[in-house]
């Protein structure tokens, strides 16, 4: 190993400007993000828009407070929170399963080919009024829509990654007499790990698209019930609050599956 | 002459798609010994890799019999390794794919792994490795199972011109002091002068073997000496007329 002594002074000037460089992205980056939100600051507290439409950093900062002290805030939060991750997890289970079969048995991937490219393109909000009366009005319809949402790009996702399977891998394979039940377990599982990580971060999108749309639709509770609600009532400051937790839920969700493919893929898969 | 352990009778193979069928080969016979380096050369696609494919069993000749005396261990152009695995989880992958995974078994593809220069390596991952490595991992993973005859398609074709030399002399080396049966395609005449003790060289599709040569460089067995002996000229003579004639 070599210590930091005996890099070459070159290397060193190297690694320095480096690290600059990403402080240097780092610190425009909350640049932007301080701009924009001083920027909207301003312009409410001069009066050059109307905070009663446009609200403004400070009064989204006092409604969050005001829903953390009736305790209403986590409420919300929480229940946003779980029928998204419940609708994420089967959605992606239930994907990788019917895209395994699909794999498994050429003339069912046929056979179901059209309908899968007829779901894939209906919007599934088409859906609403069916999903209400077979599901009720609570968590379970809104769980219901967040699969429904993601379960056929997952489908379609795993399916194409694989298919893509190296030929020649499987050709090895099967001069080893693999069964093709070990070719699935041994070959065709382990290379499509990249695919299912990328699979997962288009699905955190999708969880959220389902859930939210799912409160626009039916809801007492939630994130979405809250912005559907705000808005209703003409009150925008809770709109905007919601929306900014939600995109911290969203980022934080991501970064979640960042920390997995960190874990699952090792810097050894090129 | 030793035990036959391959033997194509008569072999026809059809292709069937949607557009048509290919005859790719017709009264294709040979058969190859024990012990036996034997090189199939013939005019690009003619249908040297379906050949392999029906000697491993994984094609069904259309009419002919294919019949077979051992198992086979089949090596590639690229080396395939597995890049989610170490060599050594590479070198073992026979072994579990065939439930022959034991102690035993994986001690002795180790001890082959470390006699073929691959000891430091064991707990790399391919990529970590060089070309040359790589597709002597790839060998060793497919002698791991002790196979009786190596099928080698065009093993080293994806390397460049110096690794090539060196991998086919490694190959070469490791092939004889295992003792190893071995059924090479290639479409370089020179890899096959410098490696076989037999050369067929198949005909253009539907492929046949044209013409057999039996290789005499005396005990000559190492691909660089044969190389520079006067023979090696005069045989790539006689085989770039065959295959251009």
């Amino acid at each position: 190993m070599k210590t930091h002594e005996n890099f070459s002074r070159e290397h060193l000037q190297y690694v320095k400007k480096q690290r600059l460089h990403a402080a240097l992205v780092w610190g425009l980056r909350l640049g932007v993000l301080a701009l924009l939100l001083g920027l909207w600051e301003l312009s409410t507290a001069c009066g050059w828009v109307d905070p009663f439409i446009m609200s403004s950093p400070s009064r989204i900062g006092k409604t969050i407070a005001s829903l953390y002290r009736d305790g209403s805030l986590f409420y919300h939060i929480g229940i946003t929170l779980a029928e998204t991750l419940v609708g994420f997890v089967i959605a992606v289970a239930l994907g990788v399963v019917i895209a395994l079969a699909l794999w498994w048995s050429e003339t069912l991937c046929k056979v179901l080919e059209p309908y899968i490219v007829v779901l894939n393109a209906l919007p599934k909000i088409a859906l609403g009024p069916l999903i209400i009366i077979w599901f009720g009005t609570g968590s379970k319809a809104i769980i219901f829509m967040t699969v429904l949402v993601g379960i056929i790009v997952s489908t379609m996702h795993m399916l194409s990654a694989f298919l893509a399977t190296n030929k020649n891998k499987i050709l090895l394979m099967r001069s080893m007499g693999a069964t093709k039940f070990q070719i699935l377990r041994k070959l065709v599982i382990p290379s499509a790990r990249p695919s299912f990580i990328s699979m997962l971060k288009v699905n955190v999108g999708m969880a959220w698209i389902g859930s939210i749309m799912g409160e626009y639709i039916v809801s007492r509770a939630g994130l979405g019930y809250l912005i559907v609600y705000g808005g209703q009532v003409f009150k925008l400051d809770l709109v905007m609050s919601a929306t900014c937790i939600l995109c911290v839920l969203a980022a934080g969700m991501y970064f979640l599956v960042v920390l997995l493919e960190k874990i699952l893929i090792k810097n050894t898969e090129r | 002459m030793k035990n036959e352990i391959l033997r194509f009778t008569d072999v026809k193979l059809i292709y069937h798609t949607k557009h048509g069928e290919t005859t790719a080969a017709e009264n294709l016979a040979f058969s190859v010994h024990e012990g036996e380096f034997v090189a199939i050369i013939g005019p690009s696609g003619c249908g040297k890799t379906t050949l392999l494919s029906l000697a491993a069993g994984l094609l069904q000749p259309s009419e002919g019999v294919v019949e077979s005396h051992g198992t086979f261990g089949y090596m590639l152009q690229k080396d395939e390794l597995f890049p989610w695995r170490t060599v050594e989880k590479n070198i073992f992958l026979p072994l579990e794919v065939k439930k022959i995974n034991t102690p035993e078994n994986r001690e002795r593809a180790i001890r082959l792994a470390e006699k073929y220069g691959l000891k430091d390596f064991l707990k790399s991952y391919p990529f970590q490795l060089s070309g040359g490595m790589r597709q002597r991992a790839a060998l060793i993973r497919t002698l791991s199972s002790d196979p009786d005859i190596l099928l080698l398609d065009e093993p080293f074709s994806a390397l460049d011109y110096q690794t090539r030399l060196n991998v086919c002399e490694d190959v070469s080396s490791i092939i004889r002091s295992e003792g190893k049966t071995a059924l090479l395609i290639t479409h370089d005449i020179s890899e096959a002068i410098s490696l076989a003790d037999r050369i067929l060289v198949l005909s253009k599709r539907p492929a046949r073997v044209a013409y057999t040569h039996e290789l005499d460089f005396g005990d000559i067995k190492n691909p660089l000496k044969r190389r520079e002996m006067s023979e090696f000229s005069e045989w790539f003579e006689i085989l770039w007329r065959e295959l251009n004639g």
